[in-house]
């Protein structure tokens, strides 16, 4: 049998959204953004090793638009999934298990996840920014 | 243990646990661990990298902890990569078929991910 006959846990439509729903999925949504994100990463480090003009190719796409919104959003993909994880595995050691440090630590991770992006990319345009 | 809470099947099979079912969340919080730390390293290096010509950020990436920490980086990324994709393909993914070939993808997809960076890596190390 098809198991998508089944019937799901109705828990976006019911329960009214709080800030440990919204990490939870957004971990998992990072975490793909993220597992994709590594393609440019595997791909930089190929270019570095194989010469100046595929290091520049790389470069330049970092450079264009399309570039620069998939490296803000990876920046702060990896901001958030960074911080989040580091809430989940301090909650794996029996850390922070009352209601409220479960919405407290979910806020923390979700503003600092913005304040690390931005503290990021102030420091590259402090720099003059990307190449 | 009380004979009564053993399913027919567990009883007809004989067999015990299979004494893994640990090992996917362990490998998950270790890589996880590993890459909290490697990420405030891989953050400072592409920062430093940013103005650098061809040369110097090879010679930058070159470096032996510099290289050690990324291929360590790399082999950790695309592992966790591997293990979180297992679970949200598990969870969301309900017809057997697509399941088993996403599944196999992705595993492939990482290990060539991972055996990519690597080759990339020790190129730029050890010289061409």
């Amino acid at each position: 049998m098809s198991a998508s006959a089944r019937p799901l846990s109705p828990f976006t439509t019911i329960y009214r959204w709080q800030i440990q729903m919204v990490t939870s999925i957004v971990h998992r949504i990072t975490g793909v953004a993220l597992a994709f994100g590594t393609i440019l990463l595997c791909v930089a480090l190929l270019a570095l090793a194989s010469g100046p003009d595929a290091f520049a190719s790389v470069r330049a796409f970092c450079a264009s638009w399309p570039g620069l919104v998939l490296l803000f959003g990876w920046s702060w993909a990896l901001s958030f999934h960074l911080l989040n994880g580091i809430r989940h595995l301090l909650q794996d050691v029996g850390m922070g298990f009352t209601i409220a440090q479960f919405v407290r630590n979910s806020w923390i991770a979700m503003i600092g996840s913005f304040a690390l992006t931005a503290l990021l990319w102030a420091f590259v345009f402090a720099q003059g920014g990307v190449v | 243990m009380n004979e009564q809470y053993r399913t027919p099947l567990k009883v007809a099979t004989g067999l015990g646990s299979a004494k893994h079912g640990v090992q996917h969340f362990m490998a998950q919080r270790l890589t996880a661990l590993a890459l909290a730390l490697l990420s405030v390293w891989f953050i400072w290096l592409v920062l430093k990298m940013l103005h650098l010509d061809y040369a110097a950020a090879h010679a930058l990436v070159a470096q032996p902890w510099n290289a050690i920490l990324m291929l360590a980086f790399v082999i950790a990324v695309f592992w966790h990569a591997q293990l979180g994709l297992q679970v949200v393909v598990e969870d969301y993914v309900h017809t057997h078929g697509w399941q088993l070939a996403l599944q196999i993808a992705i595993k492939f997809l990482c290990f060539l991910g991972a055996a990519a960076s690597v080759f990339a890596i020790l190129r730029i190390a050890l010289g061409h």
